[in-house]
């Protein structure tokens, strides 16, 4: 393409970023005895190099699963056992058996980060300037703002425990959208047995596909497709999962380990519906165990069945990304067990599409970065988010004019707003509410954040926080991706997400010490678990 | 709403660039700071807690006030400031203390004071105008003068990560061009009068300024080729810049003229006794000089010409800041240097 030094440029931007954000401090630093996600990712190297597979997923005397035991899919251990070669080779303290619990030293630290900007810069970076250079209907130069603006998010910047698993979705988007679909499929299966939340992403991947099958025809072309597609599901599955196949219980091990229904429906402080509606309702303790379970199967499916039936019917690229994109707000918002850093599971389809409702996804990966402040404030990582945030703000307003672009037909809202007005005549005033909107909201983030770092919630009225943000909250806030693509429905789970003020609520119920770890759920010597 | 999409449209890249590279300051914060860290805590602390006879006196730590007064005086305006970030840093005898706060606060004061050099190079752009007009914005003129000056990343390195104030010296550097440039002579003359009381160093350029002043300011017109019309002469201009010249520095060093100091501040300005070349060899025609004087001394040795014992080892390689002798080659004073110096600077001066 024309101006890739521009682009170069970008690309270059965006790894000083990360690699001076990098510099901070990591989670769990200093923190004995259990550390952090950093010792996790440390421990899985040890364990991976000097035990055998069938002991990887097990507990035993060399492996303790209390102690940051595998819990995501084989490649990951895999990629571990990689970087595990690599600290060999440097220096074998790092990762002998049982000695190197919680080692920490500027060398080793050198070392992950190195791992993680490795990582970023061979898988998550180029599909990001793919995807960029692949989009039409738009100049170059709104290609390189397009870029700049995603690589700058400051979600993933700060959340750097690797994010192989959303560069190899991307690749999967990237594949399936330019009918690539062999190579999409497979990217996508090495993304699931990489990380199993990209399972979130599953549903739009499979009717997206179904659709071009059907749209083929079932008799011919479609049903060679439809063929190669699951061959290249199961080929990829089975290669990942060979070592397991082995023995029924190290399947079913692996299994269990990735899928803890029995850790209740909802941990720590997340921004999601079940932890929202807590702070009036305590679901946990209406609800017995299986019906919670059974509840938020439910609502998931129903709000994430009427997207992923239009496209099945109405294959395309854009229908696919903001399928996407409702899908995994969906799963966000209703599924079991959910952590705060699976919002980047839905801030990544979002940033897909960045060009298309600048406006919106901007506000929302705004919020999003918002909504894991708790979480990076615990990592002392306040200057560079608040740096980060600011960095992007900047992006994207300078690159896509988003105050400009607020018209009804910019916002994607004009089916929403006609429909409305076949019965309020005078329903005009949508876009100007939503910049209203807006900028609350900005003031809001801006107002908590000074706060939750300068004081501490009050004594004799724990709830005020909560009652009040909340009350501005729930009478404030737009659907976000209403589009014309699809019926009001589909809407659904995003203006929920508003609706209840989900970050800001999850920030108060943290800060007002509002209960909503599961009493019966004992974990001895264990802290809540990063889970993505 | 208005209000903001006025700031973020089109023709607001200048505010973008540099709300960038100051947010990317903010990021270089926990990087690994030089020696010259410490030098500025305690000026600092000396500004802070001694009277003013004892600035260029001081010297407890070995990182001495070797810069004219009026950074001095930076320096104790800063520390007004710092009282509130960490009174300790501001104890003379707490030598290398650097908590959190300190850090904070000074990188804070360079970003902050990094503000006029984001004014100047503004000055700057305005004085620059392409010959045609660009369409594309990476083409034109200003911008890249912009980027250029705004994210030079030597700079960035220097005083962000190493730690020093270049920031705002070369925004005044910056600003006394630009006045120059847009005609406002005394200005860009006052301007670098100042300056060179920040940092002495810029004495390098000090003979460009004094040319270009006479030639452009103290000749008042030119003949119709474009060449100096000698009768046009203006004693008052020269005297007028004279006299800014010397007001300013009687402001600076006046106080130490009043108390005796002047020989001791020079001693610490100009300090001779360093030796040639620095710890850390600039890539000069010193640094071949010593080089080629290095080999000879080795060829000697070998080729048997020169006594062994009578060579001293391992003198300039060694990383220290010292006086010594050459060995093969003539040895060279400060005033060789001086006279080198001039001879260069002249021999430009006549063909401009």
């Amino acid at each position: 393409m024309e101006k890739w030094y521009l682009m170069t440029a970008v690309v270059l931007l965006g790894l000083t970023v990360r690699w001076t954000v990098s510099l901070n401090s990591y989670s769990g630093a200093g923190k004995p005895p259990m550390f952090g996600d950093y010792e996790a990712q440390r421990h899985w190297q040890e364990i991976t190099f000097n035990l055998p597979i069938k002991q990887w997923y097990f507990n035993s005397s060399d492996n303790n699963l209390q102690y940051w035991g595998l819990d995501y899919p084989p490649l990951t251990a895999y990629h571990s056992l990689l970087c595990a070669y690599v600290a060999q080779f440097i220096n074998p303290d790092w990762i002998a058996l049982h000695s190197s619990r919680g080692y920490e030293s500027q060398a080793h630290k050198l070392f992950m980060r190195a791992t993680v900007l490795i990582a970023d810069l061979l898988i998550y970076i180029p599909a990001v300037v793919l995807h960029c250079c692949c989009l039409k209907e738009i100049s170059t130069k709104k290609k390189i703002a397009n870029a700049l603006c995603i690589l700058l998010y400051p979600g993933l910047i700060l959340i750097d425990y690797g994010h192989f698993h959303l560069g190899l979705a991307l690749w999967g988007v990237l594949g399936v959208s330019c009918d690539w679909d062999l190579l999409g499929s497979l990217a996508f299966c090495l993304a699931v047995n990489y990380k199993q939340m990209e399972l979130y992403h599953s549903l739009p991947f499979f009717c997206f596909l179904l659709g071009k099958c059907f749209k083929k025809g079932l008799k011919g072309k479609g049903f060679v497709l439809f063929v190669k597609l699951a061959g290249t599901v199961v080929a990829s599955f089975t290669l990942c999962w060979l070592p397991f196949f082995t023995e029924r219980a190290q399947a079913l091990q692996v299994l269990r380990r990735l899928f803890p229904v029995d850790r209740g429906l909802f941990e720590d402080k997340v921004a999601n519906i079940w932890c929202s509606v807590s702070v009036f309702l305590k679901i946990k303790d209406i609800l017995p165990h299986h019906v919670q379970i059974i509840v938020s199967f439910c609502l998931t499916l129903l709000s994430l069945l009427p997207a992923c039936v239009k496209l099945t019917l109405q294959p395309s690229p854009k229908g696919f990304r903001f399928t996407l994109v409702s899908c995994a707000l969906s799963f966000f918002l209703f599924s079991f067990q959910v952590h705060e850093k699976s919002i980047l599971l839905v801030s990544l389809p979002v940033c897909l599409v960045l060009s298309e409702i600048p406006f919106m996804s901007t506000w929302f990966l705004l919020v999003s970065t918002f909504s894991m402040l708790p979480l990076l404030l615990k990592d002392d990582l306040l200057m560079p988010s608040v740096v980060t945030t600011m960095a992007f703000f900047i992006a994207c307003a300078t690159s896509f004019s988003i105050f400009e672009k607020t018209s009804e037909e910019e916002l994607r809202l004009k089916s929403f707003s006609v429909s409305v007005r076949k019965h309020l005549p005078r329903f005009t005033f949508l876009p100007r509410i939503i910049q209203h909107l807006f900028i609350i909201s900005v003031i809001t983030m801006v107002l908590l954040t000074l706060m939750t770092v300068t004081l501490d919630p009050p004594q004799k009225l724990p709830d005020l926080f909560s009652v009040l943000i909340s009350t501005e909250l729930t009478s404030a806030n737009p659907p976000l991706l209403l589009r014309k693509t699809g019926p009001e429905l589909t809407s659904v789970p995003i203006f929920l997400y508003f609706i209840c003020g989900t970050p800001t609520t999850a920030w108060c119920a943290k800060r007002c010490h509002v209960r909503t770890q599961d009493s019966n759920w004992q974990t001895p010597g264990r802290q809540s678990r990063t889970y993505t | 709403m208005a209000a903001l999409s006025v700031m973020t449209g089109g023709g607001s890249w200048f505010l973008a660039l540099a709300l960038g590279v100051t947010l990317l300051k903010c990021l270089l914060i926990p990087t690994y700071h030089s020696t010259d860290f410490e030098v500025h805590r305690n000026w600092l602390a000396i500004t802070h807690s001694l009277p003013i006879s004892q600035w260029y006196y001081e010297a407890t730590s070995e990182w001495t006030l070797d810069y004219p007064p009026f950074f001095a005086w930076f320096e104790y305006a800063l520390s007004h400031v710092a009282k509130y970030f960490d009174q300790e840093m501001l104890n003379v005898h707490n030598l290398n203390y650097s908590s959190s706060r300190t850090l904070l606060f000074q990188r804070f004061s360079v970003i902050f004071t990094d503000a006029l050099f984001v004014y100047a190079v503004h000055e700057c752009c305005k004085c620059v105008d392409g010959k045609k007009a660009c369409k594309e914005l990476t083409e034109k003129p200003k911008f890249i003068l912009s980027v250029l000056l705004l994210w030079n990343f030597g700079l960035l390195i220097v005083d962000h990560i190493h730690f020093q104030y270049n920031g705002f010296l070369f925004g005044l550097m910056l600003l006394s061009i630009a006045r120059l440039f847009q005609k406002r002579h005394m200005e860009g003359a006052f301007l670098f009068a100042v300056l060179l009381h920040f940092k002495h160093i810029y004495l390098y350029v000090a003979p460009a300024y004094g040319i270009y002043l006479l030639r452009s300011y103290c000749f008042t017109a030119n003949k119709p080729d474009g060449s100096i019309r000698w009768n046009s002469f203006s004693f008052v201009r020269l005297i007028s810049l004279g006299l800014t010249v010397f007001l300013v520095s009687a402001l600076s060093l006046g106080p130490f003229l009043a108390l005796n100091q002047l020989p001791q501040v020079f001693s610490r300005l100009f300090p001779f006794k360093r030796g040639l070349c620095h710890a850390y060899w600039a890539p000069n025609f010193w640094a071949v000089y010593n080089a080629l004087d290095k080999v000879l001394s080795v060829i000697g040795l070998q080729l048997k010409l020169l006594d062994p014992k009578k060579i001293p080892k391992a003198s300039m390689t060694s990383g220290l800041v010292q006086q010594f002798q050459h060995t093969v080659l003539p040895s060279v004073t400060p005033l060789v240097t001086l006279i080198c110096t001039l001879i260069a600077i002249l021999e430009r001066k006549t063909s401009f």
